[in-house]
């Protein structure tokens, strides 16, 4: 199995560069690779597609009624970050997230943003985000988003810019380090090797976060994890970080609120819940605050909650901030709370509520990506390159008729990673997705993150529900230190 | 631990010892047609009665024959007690309850579905002798991987409670129903026919081999009394109610002979039942009527376990704290 006669066909490639030369710490990856026996990658990629069937390692798909759940598939070839790349990465994330924690902050309290017409209010206002239920309200610490998953891309030029901010509830991160599992069972000596950061202390730092914000005074907090249920496309995520941590999985019908208490209901009878991670969106989880017809939901939770009765990660609101329309004021965002220029750029952007951005954008729809402020997942999205004349004027009449919720932005050429293809190689677009933990005292980045691919030839949507995959994400560390996760390590420092 | 998640341990060990038994009843009721080619096409519907499910089954199909039968217990979505159907609700409620059983436990139920799928598909499938004894095992390997990797706590115990439970309901249903087929045949005590077909019923339970080492000769009333009260084979539906007890005593912190609610007394006055009970009681009661009222008593003590520990009844707990107050 060799890398020979792969081409990156001009495009930006993660792993060789232009010259068809491995980048700086690919080339061990690639030596190894080279001198696998022939079949031996495809062999030790169905193994690892078997054993993710076997553990049921699934997601599930919507509106699809015969077959509800899907391997997300995996490919063998690692994604390498270099250090150097990751620092910048890792600083520029911490950046931004602090700054859109301040930005919810003043949001729901003084609007001090808003009344300096540095973000127009009535955008903020008016974006589906925003909760009115959740003006004045206090987290612990100040912190709304505890748990971010910011998408990042690499364009042609090769410089990453941010695509979105996942302030919600992203998704994501047992892949990570399910497929970081896979891939020290698949290639414990390239591994061993290569020296990765590790990934493997994610949930006990969740679970750190988390604790951290229960209310004083509570010493053992009960921490448990909300699932809107089995049939949820990420159930089998939330019930894997529940049992890493070691915490309950609780659905909607567990949870009551019995005298001003958050408590689950037990064999034993009632017991508090101090901290829920709720993997459910805003206006499902109280009829009362939110959507009345909610049935997953727990009456009575958002009184409880601004009463500092229970903690709540991420805090309800946050959708406000990963607005696609907010989004295109990031820049001024940071600059304004921080006083620092952005570390990381965004995609630049053309908002279609701007008359001079919307004549361009109608202009030129053949060139951009046009995309819905509210719709998430790869839907209401129009790839112009890739589009058809009645695409485009479909579109040319909904940005019409509502040009608040549509940007654009010009197509990027997605920096490429080889992926395997039958019996050879070729290069995939990807993204990535690190994920950021924010507590009352610690900012936390884990080292990588998500590399969706899109698998299917030429295409850019990376979403695993419109046939994307992942790969396992190596940052390197700096010193060219010893994998503290190699299973080979681990064994010699047993020995 | 939350009621919710005990619930699903309960029945997710109900519907892979449901599914195992319905192998076992199919398997041992195979093998024996074989043996008695005249009898053969008869058999199978005293099978199907066996399962509780006859009128559905009438419905869909008709005339019981070896290949509907087979298609209906084994893989029709239709009938809720199907192979196929236990083992999917099985893996439902394992996958709702996920992080709190061990990933060995999930990985084995999930390979099991999956195989149990794929035959599913495979309708070529001639020699089903190796299936059932894949689905037996593969029962016998959920519950020995569950006694060595999970904790042996309130869980556990839930679960165990769940299977012996519906064991005995299995076990007693098998019993009351080829008895009486059976009956007829006891003028020709002694015959190859008849130990044919005594020794099916006694595969049917996995008894065979466990029943000649006890009582040797093949002897309706001692079968009986085996399956019913023997106190120390695993199938008998004395030996699941002892266990069922053990289990239950661990749930509530009772000491055994005492009881702390509806579930547990109504189990511990099934069990004592049981202890005290003798062959010839329940033959001056009737065998029928004797299996029958197990099965009702069985049944109510599933609907107070239900009560008491999976759906506490919080709307009065609430409103008498608020007296409280």
């Amino acid at each position: 199995m060799r890398f020979d006669g792969y081409d990156t066909e001009g495009f930006y490639d993660e792993i060789f560069d232009a010259q068809g030369n491995p980048r700086p710490g690919a080339d061990l990856l690639i030596e190894r690779v080279n001198a696998l026996p022939e079949t031996e990658l495809q062999r030790r990629q169905k193994a690892a597609e078997r054993a993710l069937l076997n553990l049921g390692i699934t997601f599930n798909v919507y509106s699809n009624e015969a077959q509800t759940e899907k391997i997300f598939p995996f490919d063998i070839v690692p994604r390498i970050l270099q250090a150097k790349e990751w620092d910048v990465l890792e600083r520029g994330l911490k950046q931004r997230i602090q700054a859109l924690n301040s930005f919810i902050d003043d949001v729901y309290h003084e609007q001090k943003i808003l009344k300096e017409g540095i973000v127009p209010a009535d955008l903020v206002l008016s974006a589906d985000g925003f909760r009115k239920p959740c003006v004045g309200l206090n987290p612990p610490g100040g912190i709304w988003c505890h748990i971010t998953g910011t998408d990042l891309v690499r364009d042609g030029d090769g410089k990453y810019y941010v695509l979105e901010d996942n302030l919600r509830c992203p998704s994501g991160v047992s892949y990570v380090l399910e497929n970081r599992l896979l891939m020290k069972r698949t290639f414990p000596m390239v591994f061993d090797a290569c020296s990765v950061q590790p990934v493997t202390d994610y949930p006990s730092r969740l679970l750190d976060m988390l604790q951290g914000l229960a209310a004083p005074g509570v010493r053992a907090p009960m921490v448990v994890v909300w699932t809107p249920g089995i049939y949820n496309s990420a159930y089998f995520e939330h019930s894997f970080l529940a049992q890493q941590m070691g915490v309950p999985l609780v659905e909607g019908g567990d949870l009551v609120v019995h005298r001003g208490e958050v408590m689950m209901r037990t064999t034993k009878g009632l017991e508090r819940v101090d901290v829920i991670y709720r993997r459910i969106d805003d206006d499902f989880m109280d009829p009362k605050a939110f959507r009345a017809d909610s049935m997953l939901g727990v009456p009575g939770l958002m009184k409880a909650y601004s009463k500092g009765k229970v903690a709540l990660a991420n805090a309800p609101g946050t959708g406000v901030a990963d607005d696609k329309a907010v989004y295109a004021y990031v820049p001024e965002i940071i600059r304004y709370y921080l006083d620092e220029e952005p570390i990381i750029n965004n995609v630049p952007t053309y908002a279609c509520w701007r008359e001079d951005d919307r004549k361009y954008v109608l202009e030129n729809l053949d060139k951009l990506v046009v995309k819905a402020v509210n719709e998430s997942g790869g839907y209401g999205m129009l790839v112009g390159p890739h589009s058809t004349a009645a695409e485009r004027e479909e579109f040319t009449k909904r940005i019409q008729a509502k040009p608040r919720t549509y940007i654009a932005q010009p197509t990027l050429a997605l920096s490429r990673v080889p992926v395997l293809v039958d019996d050879h190689f070729e290069g995939r677009h990807v993204d990535l997705r690190p994920y950021i933990l924010y507590g009352k005292d610690s900012l936390y980045v884990l080292p990588g993150g998500l590399t969706r691919v899109a698998l299917k030839k030429g295409s850019l949507v990376v979403n695993s529900s419109q046939g994307g995959g992942s790969k396992d994400t190596w940052v390197l560390n700096a010193e060219g230190g010893n994998s503290p996760e190699s299973p080979m390590q681990q064994q010699k420092e047993g020995l | 631990m939350l009621s919710r998640v005990a619930n699903s341990i309960y029945w997710l060990n109900r519907y892979i010892e449901r599914a195992e038994n319905v192998a076992r009843f199919i398997d041992a009721n195979y093998h024996m047609a074989l043996d008695i080619p005249d009898g053969a096409n008869e058999q199978w519907q005293p099978l199907i009665n066996t399962t509780g499910d006859h009128e559905l089954f009438k419905k869909l199909y008709g005339e019981a024959t070896r290949e509907k039968a087979i298609e209906f217990l084994v893989f029709d979505r239709n009938n809720p007690n199907s192979i196929s159907s236990c083992v999917r609700a099985a893996r439902e409620n394992a996958r709702s309850v996920r992080e709190y059983i061990s990933s060995e436990m999930w990985e084995q139920l999930n390979t099991f579905y999956l195989m149990i799928n794929n035959a599913a598909k495979d309708v070529s499938m001639d020699l089903p002798h190796q299936f059932f004894v894949d689905i037996m095992n593969a029962s016998h390997a959920f519950i020995g991987i569950t006694d060595s990797t999970m904790n042996h706590g309130e869980g556990w115990h839930f679960g165990r409670l769940g299977r012996m439970l519906e064991r005995a309901d299995k076990t007693s249903r098998i019993l009351d129903v080829k008895y009486f087929i059976l009956l007829p045949s006891v003028d020709y005590i002694g015959s190859s026919y008849d130990n044919i077909l005594w020794g099916a019923l006694l595969r049917s339970a996995s008894a065979f081999e466990m029943y000649r080492k006890r009582h040797g000769r093949i002897d309706p009333k001692k079968i009986v009394d085996f399956l019913v009260l023997d106190p120390h084979f695993p199938r008998a539906v004395h030996f699941c109610i002892v266990t069922a007890m053990i289990s239950m005593n661990n749930i509530t912190g009772s000491p055994r002979g005492t009881f702390a609610n509806k579930a547990e007394q109504s189990l511990g006055r099934l069990l004592a039942e049981f202890n005290f009970a003798s062959l010839e009681d329940i033959f001056s009661f009737g065998l029928h009527e004797y299996l029958d009222m197990t099965q009702t008593r069985i049944n109510e003590v599933g609907a107070a376990i239900h009560n008491v520990f999976f759906s506490p009844q919080l709307v009065e707990e609430a409103t008498e704290n608020r007296t409280l107050e």
